[in-house]
């Protein structure tokens, strides 16, 4: 260690803080200059990780299964009746779908249809929430040699949760339809009239631009449309909700809050390149 | 080791066992910081877990830089600062400045604190996390040059003052056992 005199030390302690002031307002210049390095380091820091959460995320489930079994066994008697209603109602519908999907395959066969490419995919578990305050995203474990780029469609069990924003050595991270810079071409089921979706940060997304004269409708289904081919046509989204001061907003169908195994396909699509810089103040 | 040279008395020899000791005690408050923000992102399943993130390092950082400000330097403040806006995906450099401002205010404070009880600390402490909420929303704003919902900020500040009790409890136990390097 240098020797210094004890006032030479006393100043360069009482120095040490400022300096560092302004040397965080130097680290805020570089973040919005190079927002590159921001990122690669942010998908190395996940990478260095995810080993870790992932080895946690086991034991972790099973105290939290453990807890939610407890809590659901009070109310087991009157969750069977509901379920056995849902079942009855569901099995009907399912009569109806097959029904609706071979006179939509015959159909198709007599209009010679082109069918949609088969799209191929992987599954990753969610390992970590990789939002913030100001974020809205999940970290996948997707193991050293996976296929995964950026732009691709994520997809839990219910409907579209996002897209693939940073590819890492062995994580993927998904923007979800829900943060600020998600914008995402819809069309409204029924009217087939198409929308933007914007993500606000909250729990649910926002419609926006919908074409003159026609109103989205409470409780109308929204999925994805193909234009501008960034995503395949008809993925489900989710169900349109009234706010109290009238705007629509779409309820997600996917369970954004709870995901814990997510699929992710590949359109091989690459109309509009997936946002690059998913952190806020990206556009 | 400064802060030993400085006091007089009967001292054990520097072995290094000893020097050690002493380091692990004086990195304590630091990884332990540390530890705790890594702990935050792992897969817990509570809702609004991205809040934890910044309010474990507010607390973390006011508490010792309060109690033991010899063990976490403002160069360990801008490292934990750094490490949040990365984990937490904010804009970089804001969670640095904002402990740093608060690791200041905790300096200039201490001497006042010290003689208060755990009631008029915590107090202090609320109205320190509330304008480190403000400061995250303007910075956010500023960096991002966009208008932002003050709700997440202003959710950071009252977990900050939630949660602060149940660190500051087993903090103060380790600060004057197992982070005390007089007991090296």
């Amino acid at each position: 260690m240098i020797r210094l005199s004890i006032q030479a030390r006393q100043a360069l302690a009482r120095l040490t803080l400022p300096v560092l002031i302004v040397a965080s307002f130097g680290v805020m210049l570089l973040g919005k200059a190079d927002t590159l390095l921001a990122e690669r380091a942010r998908i190395a820091l996940a990478d260095g990780l995810v080993p870790i959460y992932a080895v946690l995320s086991s034991p972790l489930a099973g105290i939290h299964a453990t807890i939610t079994e407890t809590a659901t066994l009070w109310s087991m008697r009157e969750e069977n009746t509901r379920l056995r209603d849902e079942n009855e109602k569901l099995r009907r519908w399912q009569s109806i779908a097959l029904a609706l999907d071979a006179e939509n395959q015959r159909l198709k066969a007599s209009m010679q249809w082109i069918p949609d490419p088969n799209a191929s995919f992987v599954t990753a578990r969610v390992v970590a929430d990789a939002g913030g305050a100001y974020a809205k995203a999940v970290l996948l474990s997707v193991g050293p040699n996976h296929g995964v780029r950026k732009g691709e469609i994520a997809v839990d069990e219910r409907g579209l949760i996002g897209r693939i924003t940073e590819v890492g050595a062995r994580t993927a991270r998904v923007l979800l339809i829900t943060d600020l810079n998600s914008r995402i071409p819809v069309i409204m089921e029924t009217t087939r009239a198409h929308a933007i979706l914007v993500g606000t940060n909250g729990s649910r997304p926002r419609l926006q631009y919908w074409p003159e004269g026609i109103v989205p409708k409470e409780g109308e289904r929204i999925v994805t449309s193909a234009e501008a081919n960034a995503f395949p046509a008809n993925l489900p989204i989710g169900t349109v909700h009234y706010t109290a001061s009238g705007a629509p907003e779409v309820e997600p169908a996917a369970l954004l809050q709870k995901l814990e195994v997510v699929r992710i396909f590949d359109y091989g699509l690459n109309g509009v390149v997936a946002p690059e810089r998913p952190t806020p103040g990206r556009h | 080791m400064a802060h030993i040279d400085r006091r007089p008395g009967i001292r054990p020899r520097q072995s290094i066992g000893r020097r050690l000791d002493v380091a692990a005690r004086t990195s304590f408050p630091a990884s332990i910081t540390i530890l705790l923000m890594l702990l935050t992102q792992a897969p817990l399943d509570i809702p609004e877990q991205a809040a934890l993130l910044p309010a474990v390092a507010l607390c973390s950082v006011w508490f010792w830089s309060v109690f033991r400000p010899d063990a976490m330097p403002p160069p360990v403040v801008f490292l934990i600062g750094v490490l949040v806006d990365l984990l937490g995906y904010l804009p970089l450099g804001v969670m640095a400045f904002t402990l740093l401002a608060e690791h200041g205010l905790a300096l200039t404070m201490r001497r006042g604190l010290s003689r208060c009880g755990f009631a008029w600390i915590w107090l202090v402490f609320a109205g320190v996390a509330a304008a480190a909420a403000l400061v995250i929303w303007l910075l956010v704003m500023v960096l991002t040059l966009r208008l932002l919902s003050p709700y997440p900020a202003m959710f950071i500040g009252v977990v900050t003052v939630a949660i602060f009790p149940v660190l500051a409890v087993p903090f103060a136990g380790a600060h004057r056992s197992v982070a005390n390097p007089d007991h090296a």
